[in-house]
């Protein structure tokens, strides 16, 4: 009885900053690259374009379909709308050293980073791979989607396509 | 109770008072520097996300003739919400979880309800602070790692003090106290530890831009847990440590680990005074659409818990990453490969290439093709002689390595007992626009005692026949994988999965079909057949229907079918899933 009297004061003192799933800051924490550079979430820049962070994993089948699935059209997206796509894996240190050759093997040209400890994955609360998060000219986070079942990539598109117009999503 | 309690009132003090001062801007002074007014931003931000899972079972005498795994319950729930709070360099957030009672398979040690996770973050002056719980991983995790995993039911969070710290670029300190999460209390033992990295590029700018990527780290970790064993003086202080190197240079990267740790008796070594040790080793090389790996492990009495007595799951300090491939696919995932802590000597290698697009073997829309090997064995052990302690039924004595100092290995050489091995092929190409198809073929020799029933290699070798007694599962299995896109947002995955054995429970078939219409409803159902099985009375169907229904971030899906008896892995570490028969509802949503 206690912790959920405890719990809902929690609640209802945050009420005011609920805001839909949507992060008007993306989370400061680090992760690495693939050359095992250490870099901040606040680096993550696309010149006031807009930027999709994915959630992957190499033993996550729905998304290497859905990271597949975009890449052949990755090119014409990024002609399109500037759009740029980063790719979050949380592989453990089971599978960490995979990414890198994992990336290159299927030819991917996405922005890659480790997240080997899972930090970014629950500063944003992603529960399962995959995980999309759709970020504005402004780097808010405007959308977020979770799984992945084939055709999700063109819904994904018409909404970059609307941020790249400068429009907002609702 | 009131430590809850406590916990919950202050986070909330702490969000009440802030919430009340939205001026907790940095306005800049006439000189143009920032006037410090706290850690805060202008305003924070609340959230999380929630999962539950409610399960009804049906009693099934086919899967479960006794009734053994059947719930008292008939009716089960679990589940979390985690909240977290950022403002500017500030965070702190909590996690409520709820299990009335666990789900079958899953570990019931979580019982009730409470707020087993909490805990605010700062960042002043280039120090990164966690009080409460948290997550942290040293280099590959093989001295340190705590961390969860939700589908297993692992959870070793510590609750204690993490410091982090960059006194010069390139340079990495990170410093940890505190007792281990178990269930809803904590472990004995109390482990401490720090890990340096130095990233040679970063600090020196000589190197900065040399076309050789070097990083180093070195971590120490020491576990205390008390000890009054009447026979045996146990140590009380159990020291680890370990130094790692990553090179990389072009398409090339070497990444090692070596980790020693001191004597550390335990339930899993049966006790014995024997000095541990651990080996990484993984080269890569990869260019555009070209990636290559090989890997080498070599785990000696590498297992390493807070509390001594501690098995399965609990309490453990570091992670002992697998050397194989995670396979997923519901028939080739029954053979799942756990690493053996008290020692394995692994092996493994895989390439992937994706042909060219428009070139012969790559078609229209290119092919990719992913073989991988990998293998493990016993230590070659040469035993010290142990304490006899009775006579076996054949009149032969029966000892305990407990006390002494186990055995000595040999540093490179597999030792006689054949842990795992897995060959596998995965062939990826897309047809036409609407055809993509998947093609896999796996060779598996499963050491079933092992791997499931917890037999050691030191057992195999005492007992009569040696390491002549061992027996393997041999297994064969191909998957065919297709997709089909109906019409935009409509598409249709299948799968049709065959394994076959001489061994075990024999061969299996398996198909699936799932109808997605995205970007909210899929519509699965699946059959599982056992036809093979040795015992005719077990040659089961498994049928398996799920719908699934997206809302944006919330997501529901309802399972409802037989789960076959199995083992269920993440990360090497596994568990066994009963038999069931039930029904499932689970939701998930993020805010």
């Amino acid at each position: 009885m206690r912790i959920i009297i405890a719990l809902s004061l929690f609640i209802s003192s945050s009420i005011a900053f609920a805001q839909d799933g949507n992060f008007s800051k993306l989370p400061n924490v680090t992760v690495k690259d693939l050359l095992g550079n250490t870099v901040s979430s606040e680096d993550f820049e696309n010149d006031g374009k807009p930027i999709i962070i994915s959630f992957w994993a190499t033993w996550c089948k729905p998304c290497i379909t859905e990271l597949s699935a975009i890449d052949d059209y990755y090119i014409d997206w990024v002609e399109e709308t500037g759009v740029k796509l980063i790719a979050v894996s949380i592989d453990d240190a089971r599978n960490a050293a995979r990414v890198r050759p994992f990336v290159q093997g299927k030819g991917w040209e996405y922005e890659v980073y480790l997240d080997e400890n899972s930090d970014l994955r629950r500063a944003l609360n992603v529960n399962n791979p995959p995980h999309t998060f759709l970020l504005n000219g402004k780097r808010e986070v405007v959308w977020q989607h979770n799984g992945y079942v084939p055709g999700d990539e063109d819904i994904l598109y018409e909404l970059v396509q609307k941020l790249a117009r400068g429009e907002t999503i609702k | 109770m009131k430590r809850y309690l406590l916990t919950g009132l202050f986070t909330s003090l702490v969000f009440f008072s802030f919430a009340q001062n939205p001026s907790g801007t940095q306005p800049q002074t006439s000189s143009g520097q920032l006037q410090n007014n706290g850690i805060f931003g202008n305003s924070g931000e609340i959230h999380g996300n929630f999962q539950s899972d409610f399960q009804y079972y049906f009693r099934d005498p086919e899967i479960d003739p006794t009734g053994e795994f059947f719930p008292d319950e008939r009716f089960l729930a679990a589940g979390f919400t985690n909240l977290v709070y950022t403002n500017g360099d500030f965070e702190a957030g909590l996690r409520y979880e709820n299990y009335q009672n666990n789900l079958l398979g899953l570990p019931e040690g979580f019982r009730g309800q409470g707020i087993p996770f909490r805990y605010a973050r700062f960042k002043k002056d280039g120090l990164d602070i966690t009080v409460g719980n948290y997550y942290e991983q040293f280099g590959s995790g093989m001295l340190l790692r705590a961390f969860e995993e939700r589908g297993l039911g692992l959870d070793n969070a510590l609750d204690g003090v993490r410091l982090r710290y960059s006194p010069v670029k390139g340079l990495y300190l990170k410093g940890v106290v505190g007792r281990q999460r178990l269930y809803f209390e904590t472990a004995e033992g109390i482990v401490r530890g720090g890990d340096a990295e130095l990233n040679l590029n970063e600090a020196f700018s000589a190197l900065s831009r040399s076309s050789w990527l070097i990083t180093t780290g070195a971590s120490f970790v020491g576990k205390y847990e008390q000890a009054n064993d009447p026979f045996l003086n146990l140590p009380e202080n159990v020291g680890a440590y370990g130094g790692r190197l990553l090179l990389q240079n072009g398409g090339f990267a070497w990444s090692s680990e070596y980790t020693y740790k001191i004597n550390d008796p335990s339930a899993d070594n049966d006790y014995i005074f024997k000095s541990g040790n651990g080996l990484l080793s993984t080269l890569t090389y990869s260019r555009p659409r070209l990636g290559v790996m090989v890997a080498f492990k070599r785990l000696d009495d590498m297992s390493f818990r807070s509390e001594r007595n501690a098995s399965l799951i609990d309490a453990q300090i570091n992670f002992l990453p697998p050397t194989t491939k995670l396979h997923t696919y519901t028939l080739i995932a029954l053979y799942p490969y756990a690493v053996q802590p008290t020692g394995e000597i692994a092996r493994q290698a895989e390439l992937t290439y994706t042909f060219k697009r428009k070139s012969l073997l790559g078609g229209r829309y290119g092919t990719t093709i992913a073989l991988n090997f990998s293998d493990a064995y016993s230590l070659d052990q040469t035993f010290v002689e142990e304490r006899v302690i009775g006579e076996r039924p054949d009149g032969t004595p029966e000892t305990t390595p407990r006390g002494t100092k186990g055995y000595t290995s040999h540093p490179f050489s597999p030792g006689p007992i054949k842990y795992f091995q897995d060959v596998n092929v995965e062939i990826k190409k897309t047809i036409n626009r609407k055809w993509k198809a998947t093609l896999s073929y796996f060779n598996f020799e499963y050491n079933q005692e092992v791997l499931e029933r917890g037999v050691s290699a030191r057992e195999i070798m005492k007992r009569e026949g040696g390491a002549e007694s061992q027996s393997l599962v041999y297994i064969n299995a191909a998957v065919v994988e297709l997709l089909y896109k109906i019409k935009p947002r409509h598409s249709l995955r299948m799968e049709f999965q065959g394994m076959f054995t001489q061994q075990d429970r024999g061969d299996w078939a398996m198909a699936l079909f799932e109808y997605s219409v995205s970007p909210k409803w899929f519509f699965a159902i699946q059959n599982s057949y056992n036809y093979g099985n040795p015992d005719p009375d077990k040659r089961s169907i498994y049928p398996l229907g799920s719908v699934g229904f997206t809302l944006k971030t919330t997501r529901f899906q309802l399972n409802y079918g037989r789960q076959m008896e199995g083992i269920f892995c993440v990360g090497g570490i596994c568990r066994v899933v009963p038999p069931s028969n039930g029904v499932t509802l689970t939701v998930t949503s993020n805010f």
